[in-house]
């Protein structure tokens, strides 16, 4: 593609976006504090910073979905003002957000006419779209409904929807952190064609190695403030997670001598229909967790990850008691409150509305998954200092940083918010522990606290299965990988020899059934 | 210039309190202008209907009769709409409580039966207006019928249950062929608090009834239950809180609270079953269940100012001729207000300068 250029060095003679001085006050609560940030063609500029750094407040303000407080923006050096983001798309920004904003049960074309501003036909949105993404190589078919579509491609939808506004200027909010490896690198080789064209793109990432090898230029934020501009590529990984925290990030360790104990959490022939039509259906799922042990669960997302989730907690029953036990209990048929009795405890993936309640505060959030167990209700009264008690305790413990000592669950940023759900349920001190996506969407240094935190939990004799796409993580904390693919589950391998083209293999469904025979005979 | 409404990071609790005031502030100039197109001076209308019933000792202790029913349905009401539940038929299990009531009233009418009496159709009309709401919520559960729908039907069916009796197997032999039941027992009558006055126990009772509201919500797992059910019913689940039982739950307490005030209202400041016990308690306490923020102290002083509206406009049709369904339509022009203040608490309106269009040629 393009040669990769010195940051010093621009072809264009001014910037495309300039910020200057940009601020945005909440209350006494600065998240923008006068930010400078100069855009140019041709570049992709990388923006990182912790959770809570101000890098959402940014891009939301340069989208017009926020207005800023004070300062200013310029385009193609001209004063610019944002009503809202259709004011952005006329000037040419564009932007691919974290979370899709897809309808389920409409086609892609549908989803896409539903985004444009304009007033084309639907048959030209459907002929442009093929046209966008013949030219950039991204594959999708119009008809096709949004449900039966795999993340990588829902991801695609919004590009290409972003993409047929031709902006100038492309802002995407963290796109790898739901793709494989070998999707990320297709996605890399289409930023880099945009950049070819003299498109501008602002990419906002955790991963650091990720960026030092696509991005020309950062920009990092700490405490809504910018602390440097540099070139990535000239950096170390290590040095920008330093500008990114302010200190060093600590190294998770294992304890050198965790002791491997009796089976804590046993999963026999699992089969379950889901209760959603487009489910996935579990289909003989077996393996065997024990104390001090973490077992990871590899798998690109909705391959029946969230499905095992909801048959481990009992948020789905299965009829048979036997397929799941739980320290040494049959569970299959009890209730997420027996199984909590039990010493089992849960972490879903989805913080906001499944973790937790979002518009209640922390102190109700921590009574939601421990009032059976532990001292917050007694005789059916709930124990309010008990529950400040939790919140305070997993605060401390954890790290969480919030405005206030109780408030709304939804007012946390999302790492903090990460680090009390995890915390709430290390705290119940669980013989057992199923986590799912422990630190999707999290900053390296909260990331960091979490890794830890779940194996201190399994040193201290615990089982704990975490699910997770990133690979990366498994290989980090992980004593064995499963791969989920369509509802089964492989044979487990040892971390240590669980090569990322192995995994892979499994991950895109071959060689399941192979890789299961020898372990059976060795069981 | 541009007036957009922009989303809270959390919710404000000022705005929490202070909307209901701005719903009612917004009410009265509302009305004022109704006043003004029907003919009348909007500001002695308004006194007519606000002022003079507090100003009056037999006006004051009618408010308290009226809201003594309206306190008990709402908080009913106010539990089942937390959890997400829309009860609508409260008027309905209302007059069935009164009606199943007024059964045990009319059957030892003339015996000497002792003091069980009214303890017994108290609990026969919380039972009845119990079973009458489960009919709905299972419904619901069984079959997902809508409950509005549903629990809204059998209003008129409870309706028409009672006019039947009253003028069919119940009616008073000696009443004149009027459609009544013959005056209740004094061992099967609400007792007055006192001598000569109109406030009766079921005020009592009703000032039990919030104090156990707020109990339940503010300090049970049960009341929290409740809440989290209806605020997120996906974290509601991985709680480990059961949905379904929960509509069954809250169906069943808000109709044993409308049937028990159906049968003390009967039992007390009426005296004996006939068609029209009721001017829409059941309805009007859906707006003083919005107006006190589903909260059992808001309930109970929202229950007084709608028992305002009834006895002021009473007053007003005599003083002024004005027409008494305009309180209707007061009461209806104020939950209006109270929704639409409501947005306030999780959003907020600001101003945002023009902004300097697109010029063409920027890109």
């Amino acid at each position: 593609m393009s040669d990769p250029m010195p940051a010093a060095l621009h072809t264009a003679a001014a910037p495309l976006f300039q910020a200057a001085g940009l601020t945005k006050r909440y209350g006494t609560f600065l998240a923008n504090d006068r930010i400078d940030i100069d855009i140019w063609p041709e570049q992709i500029h990388a923006l990182l910073g912790e959770n809570g750094a101000g890098k959402s407040t940014l891009v939301k303000t340069i989208y017009g979905l926020i207005q800023p407080t004070e300062g200013e923006m310029r385009w193609r050096g001209r004063p610019m003002v944002l009503a809202g983001p259709s004011e952005a798309r006329a000037h040419g920004i564009g932007m691919v957000f974290q979370h899709f904003s897809l309808f389920d049960n409409l086609t892609v074309a549908e989803n896409v006419a539903l985004g444009l501003d304009g007033k084309e036909s639907f048959r030209d949105i459907s002929a442009r779209l093929e046209q966008v993404s013949k030219t950039y190589g991204l594959p999708l078919d119009p008809r096709r409904e949004v449900w039966q579509l795999s993340v990588g491609e829902r991801q695609r939808i919004e590009i290409v929807r972003a993409l047929m506004q031709n902006p100038g200027f492309l802002i995407l909010d963290e796109p790898t952190a739901v793709l494989t490896p070998q999707e990320a690198d297709q996605l890399f080789t289409v930023l880099n064609r945009l950049k070819a064209e003299g498109r501008a793109i602002l990419y906002i990432s955790h991963k650091l190695e990720e960026v030092k090898r696509l991005c020309d230029t950062a920009t990092i934020l700490r405490g809504g403030r910018k602390v440097a501009t540099c070139n990535p590529k000239a950096e170390t990984a290590a040095s920008l997670a330093r500008m990114m925290v302010g200190g060093e990030i600590k190294q998770v360790r294992a304890a050198a001598d965790r002791r491997i104990t009796v089976p804590r959490l046993i999963v026999n022939d699992l089969c379950l229909t889901p209760d959603d039509p487009h489910g996935v259906w579990l289909e003989h799922i077996g393996f065997e967790l024990r104390g001090g042990e973490i077992l990871g669960i590899a798998g690109v997302a909705g391959n029946g990850q969230d499905e095992l989730f909801a048959a481990l907690s009992g948020e789905r029953l299965s009829k048979e008691p036997g397929t799941i036990v739980i320290d040494g209990h049959a569970a299959g048929h009890l209730s997420i409150t027996q199984r909590r009795k039990l010493g089992a405890a849960f972490v879903p993936e989805e913080r906001l509305g499944h973790a937790t309640a979002p518009r209640m505060r922390l102190s109700e959030n921590a009574l939601l998954t421990g009032h059976a167990t532990g001292n917050m209700v007694r005789r059916g009264f709930v124990n309010t200092a008990a529950m400040l008690k939790t919140v305070d305790r997993t605060t401390e413990t954890f790290d969480v940083r919030k405005a206030k000592r109780d408030p709304e669950a939804a007012s946390l940023s999302g790492g903090n918010l990460q680090k009390f759900v995890v915390g709430r349920e290390i705290l119940r001190e669980p013989v057992v522990l199923v986590v799912n996506q422990p630190t999707w969407g999290v900053d390296a240094g909260a990331a960091a606290v979490i890794r830890q935190a779940l194996l201190d939990l399994a040193a201290s004799g615990a089982a704990v299965l975490v699910t997770s796409q990133d690979l990366d993580e498994l290989a980090e904390i992980t004593d064995r990988i499963a791969v989920m693919f369509h509802g089964r589950l492989s044979a487990p391998l040892k971390t240590v020899e669980a090569s990322r083209e192995r995994l892979g293999l499994l991950m895109g469904g071959s060689s399941i059934d192979s890789t299961e025979a020898p372990h059976a005979a060795r069981a | 210039m541009q007036l957009v409404l922009e989303k809270r990071a959390e919710r404000s609790a000022t705005i929490a309190l202070v909307s209901p005031l701005i719903a009612i502030g917004l009410t009265l100039v509302t009305m004022s202008i109704l006043f003004a197109i029907l003919g009348k001076n909007p500001l002695s209308a308004l006194g007519v209907y606000f002022i003079d019933p507090l100003i009056d000792g037999y006006s004051l202790q009618e408010i308290a009769v009226k809201a003594t029913p309206l306190v008990m349905i709402a908080i009913g009401l106010s539990l089942c709409y937390l959890a997400n539940a829309w009860n609508i038929g409260a008027e309905g299990q209302f007059l069935i409580g009164a009606v199943a009531g007024s059964w045990l009233a009319v059957k030892t009418q003339g015996t000497d039966a002792g003091h069980w009496v009214l303890p017994a159709m108290l609990l026969l009309g919380a039972l009845a207006g119990a079973l009458y709401a489960l009919i709905p919520a299972i419904c619901k559960v069984r079959f997902g019928a809508s409950e509005i729908l549903t629990s809204l039907m059998l209003v008129y069916v409870a309706d028409l249950l009672l006019d039947y009796l009253v003028r069919g197997p119940w009616r008073d032999p000696k009443g004149f062929n009027f459609p009544t039941t013959a005056e209740f027992d004094p061992v099967a009558t609400v007792p007055v608090l006192i001598e000569g006055g109109r406030l009766h126990l079921g005020a009592i009772i009703a000032l039990a009834v919030v104090a156990a509201g707020a109990v339940l919500l503010g300090r049970t797992i049960n009341g929290f239950e409740i809440r989290v059910v209806g605020a997120a019913p996906r974290a509601a689940r991985f709680g480990g809180f059961n949905a379904t039982r929960l509509i069954l739950l809250t169906f069943a307490i808000s109709g044993a609270l409308a049937g028990l005030a159906g049968i003390v209202e009967v039992a007390g400041p009426v005296g004996h079953l006939q068609p029209g016990i009721s001017p829409g308690y059941g309805f009007t306490a859906i707006i003083v269940a919005f107006l006190g923020r589903l909260n059992p102290i808001g309930i109970l002083v929202a229950a007084l100012f709608l028992a305002l509206t009834f006895i002021g406009g009473e007053q007003a049709q005599i003083a002024m001729k004005i027409p008494l369904d305009v309180t209707k339509v007061f009461q209806g022009i104020l939950l209006f207000y109270v929704l639409a203040c409501d947005s306030l608490i999780l959003y907020r309106f600001r101003l945002i300068a023009a902004s300097s269009k697109v010029q063409s040629g920027a890109h």
